[in-house]
């Protein structure tokens, strides 16, 4: 598959990469300085992920970028499509698309499942998906405000973000069994109820986190060194914002009022109201700078506060799925036929599972991801505009990119794209298997 | 005093401050993991650092510019080692003292941060380069305040007519709170702020950690550096903590206890250098450790310009006071 690339003969490149874009981007010239490359990864300890960002820089300044991605891609709906794993396998598949939106996936697919196959799901368990939901945005913002403070070198933010978010992690271990990869959805329902003893220890943590946010937001919003080293730096326009189409509190730091729970509200969400958070509503006009995206964040752990507590108050009583015995949803899956869309918002934004199902046959069709980060990471391009190359880093990190989730394979041969259809893959796994074998 | 007890005395001096610039390194480095609610590195961690960094194989990139790249290592640490033998070490002058001056002292300074732009510079890696330049322009930013804060010091006890003039024993010898009139107070406080916020910028410790700068260039000067020539620069530092504390201390708290203890002789010497060697420390935290606890990393460009335009004001006026303090006292 590899070709030997003629102007380096060291480094082989997959066919197509020849014709990657690579974006200029436009900037005033300044000083005689030479420009050259400077390469950021694959690896490099500014990404937490396999991806490669060459810029070209003038002195200090960027004056270009070429962002080269497919070096984490995994196969995971490949190996969802496989022949003879059953729907209830693939859900676990689903949940380690992302570490960190572990249920985000999740629910996303049940629900296109649930569709496809015609699931009613009980409001009991709709809740118990959105309370794990919106703990799980908690502690990804958390996650991700302490990887923003170790990028601009604050290492104590870090280690304080990092241990208050213990808290939360704690509180998904109580109720689901693990600090992450939680288990709770299942199609028809959730694998677990929140019981009446548990509820005291959430209503704790959700003070806890009440006393705490007033902190955190002047820790990180008031601190001088954090303000210059975020304002005005990787600013998205709100029309960029638009026109890349850009999603969850990327585009919302942009004061794009993006959410699908407001949007196309789904699961339990239309029982909250839920209204996406700009930096308006902290009394700021949206710039899209770093400093919107980590109001927007912090914001947004208040937010999943009030749903939490909302959900909590107004728990309807029941059943938790409409199928407690796995056969029998087994048996039904296998009979059900037709397609299904699935969305959530997820902490870095929206995301989509398309499913299509087959009658008679326990395995998908069809299943496409689409995670968050594959529609923010063309906003890279106007961020690093004319930026400095101190804020690489946080500029990258600004968006929660999670490579792994969205790398994308694709091949080009004699100069045309060529689509893998599920056959196509299973041929190429067989031929594999047959030289194995020899 | 004969050539054998100046070289007894010098190497008494260069292994006591290796040891001393190992040993709050690793104080520095427990104290920030406490503040920052972590349980830390053992104290003797750098000294493990050290050892290990010492026994790894040291390689040379193929683009590096062989020699240059492993003299520049060497060059730090002989520079840093040579400035603590022109630092007043407490009751005692300086074991060089009357051989060089305060200016000489500025520039053994420099030598480092040059040795360490120049082998950015010669590893031919990109990050090398581009730490290279920061530290370059970091170098360009904070020596001039630096230099002036000194030579007010220097200037106003040379005024007293005490010789010899500018070197820093006679400096130490001489405090000069208790000289000046207000307006001369007012000033040398502008000027120790002034070098305490040069401090952490010369050690190149966060907020103006630019040139390494981890999470950014990966380490930038020292990306291609490992082994041996890496131990070197880490006991350069180490050495360069000390020094330059000791130069806080030497210019604005030169003060023993040993006479307020009626303290005399060897033990009055003991007592006196143990309350130095604890000065150096408390100035090391103040300037660098808490420093670096609460503040994120600041850009290149904001940091030259804070020293071209604050850090030369502050030094400026802080000489102009004492400027004038001299024509009002007269």
């Amino acid at each position: 598959m590899s070709e030997r690339n003629p102007k380096d003969p060291e480094n082989p490149v997959l066919p197509g990469v020849e014709e990657e874009r690579e974006v200029t981007l436009g900037g005033p010239e300044r000083g005689l300085a030479e420009v050259f490359e400077v390469p950021i990864g694959p690896i490099h300890p500014a990404l937490k992920e396999p991806i490669r960002l060459t810029f070209r820089v003038r002195g200090e300044r960027i004056v270009g970028v070429q962002i080269r991605t497919g070096f984490a891609h995994r196969g995971i709906e490949f190996m969802g499509m496989r022949q003879g794993r059953n729907l209830v396998q693939v859900l676990y598949l689903s949940e380690r698309i992302c570490g960190i939106c572990s249920v985000s996936h999740p629910i996303a697919f049940t629900q296109a499942v649930e569709r496809a196959a015609g699931i009613e799901v009980p409001p009991r368990a709709q809740y118990i998906r959105v309370i794990i939901s919106e703990l799980e945005r908690i502690h990804s913002h958390l996650l991700w405000a302490g990887v923003a403070a170790h990028e601009l070198g604050f290492d104590t933010l870090l280690h304080l973000t990092w241990r208050v978010r213990e808290k939360v992690l704690d509180i998904l271990e109580e109720l689901s069994g693990n600090r992450i990869n939680y288990a709770i959805p299942i199609f028809g329902g959730v694998r677990r109820d929140i019981t009446p003893e548990q509820y005291p220890k959430v209503w704790e943590a959700i003070r806890y986190y009440r006393g705490l946010l007033e902190q955190l937001l002047d820790a990180f919003l008031r601190d001088p060194t954090v303000e210059a080293r975020t304002r005005g730096v990787g600013v998205l326009e709100r029309k960029e914002a638009e026109g890349l189409c850009a999603v969850g509190p990327t585009a919302r730091a942009s004061g794009l009022r993006k959410d699908v729970r407001q949007d196309r509200p789904y699961l339990a969400y239309s029982d909250f109201q839920v209204r996406a958070i700009t930096p308006k509503d902290y009394g700021l006009t949206p710039v899209g700078d770093v400093y919107d995206k980590i109001v927007v964040r912090l914001l947004e752990v208040g937010q999943s506060l009030d749903i939490i507590e909302k959900a909590l108050e107004n728990m309807p009583e029941g059943e938790i799925t409409s199928f407690p015995k796995i056969p029998a949803l087994l048996a039904h899956l296998k009979k059900a036929e037709g397609e299904g869309l699935g969305w959530h918002e997820a902490p870095r934004g929206e995301v989509i599972h398309y499913v299509r199902l087959a009658a008679g046959d326990e395995s998908l069709l069809v299943w496409k991801v689409k995670a968050p980060t594959y529609s923010n990471l063309l906003s890279w391009y106007p961020m690093f505009e004319d930026q400095e190359i101190a804020d690489i880093p946080i500029i990258a990190a600004c968006i929660d990119p999670c490579i792994c989730c969205m790398d994308r394979v694709y091949i080009v041969r004699d100069g045309k794209e060529e689509a893998w259809t599920k056959e196509g893959l299973l041929r190429l796994s067989w031929e594999k298997t047959r030289r194995l074998q020899r | 005093m004969s050539g054998w007890a100046v070289f007894g005395e010098a190497a008494l001096v260069l292994i006591g401050g290796g040891i001393v610039g190992l040993f709050y390194r690793g104080l520095d480095r427990k104290i920030a993991a406490r503040m920052q609610a972590r349980v830390g590195p053992p104290i003797r961690q750098p000294f493990l650092d050290l050892g290990k960094l010492l026994v790894k194989e040291t390689v040379i990139p193929k683009t590096a510019v062989t020699w240059i790249f492993s003299a520049m290592p060497f060059l730090a640490v002989l520079a840093s080692f040579t400035a603590l033998l022109y630092l007043p070490l407490g009751p005692f002058p300086p074991v060089l003292d009357g051989h060089g001056d305060a200016i000489l002292v500025l520039y053994l300074l420099a030598v480092p941060a040059l040795a360490m732009a120049l082998g950015g510079l010669a590893s031919g890696s990109p990050l090398g380069v581009v730490g290279a330049q920061r530290e370059l322009v970091m170098l360009m930013s904070y020596e001039f305040p630096l230099a002036v804060v000194l030579v007010a010091v220097a200037w106003r006890v040379a005024v007293l007519g005490f010789s010899p003039a500018f070197s820093l024993g006679t400096i130490a010898m001489h405090p000069l709170w208790t000289v000046v009139g207000p307006l001369g107070i007012l000033g040398l406080a502008i000027l120790c702020l002034t070098l305490l916020v040069v401090t952490p910028a010369e050690l190149a410790k966060i907020p103006f950690d630019i040139p390494e700068a981890e999470t950014e260039i990966a380490g930038g000067l020292f990306a291609e550096y490992s082994g041996t020539y890496l131990a070197l620069f880490y006991l350069a530092d180490a050495v360069r903590t000390v020094v330059l504390a000791g130069l806080v201390v030497a210019l604005f708290l030169p003060y023993g206890i040993a006479k307020t203890l009626g303290l005399a002789g060897a033990a009055a010497q003991a007592v006196d250098l143990l309350f130095w060697l604890f000065k150096v420390f408390a100035v090391m935290v103040v300037a660098v450790t808490t420093v670096r606890v609460g503040m994120a990393r600041l850009r290149v460009e904001q940091v030259a310009r804070g020293f071209w335009l604050w850090g030369t004001a502050a030094a400026l006026g802080g000489l102009l006071l004492l400027a004038l303090d001299k024509v009002v006292m007269g």
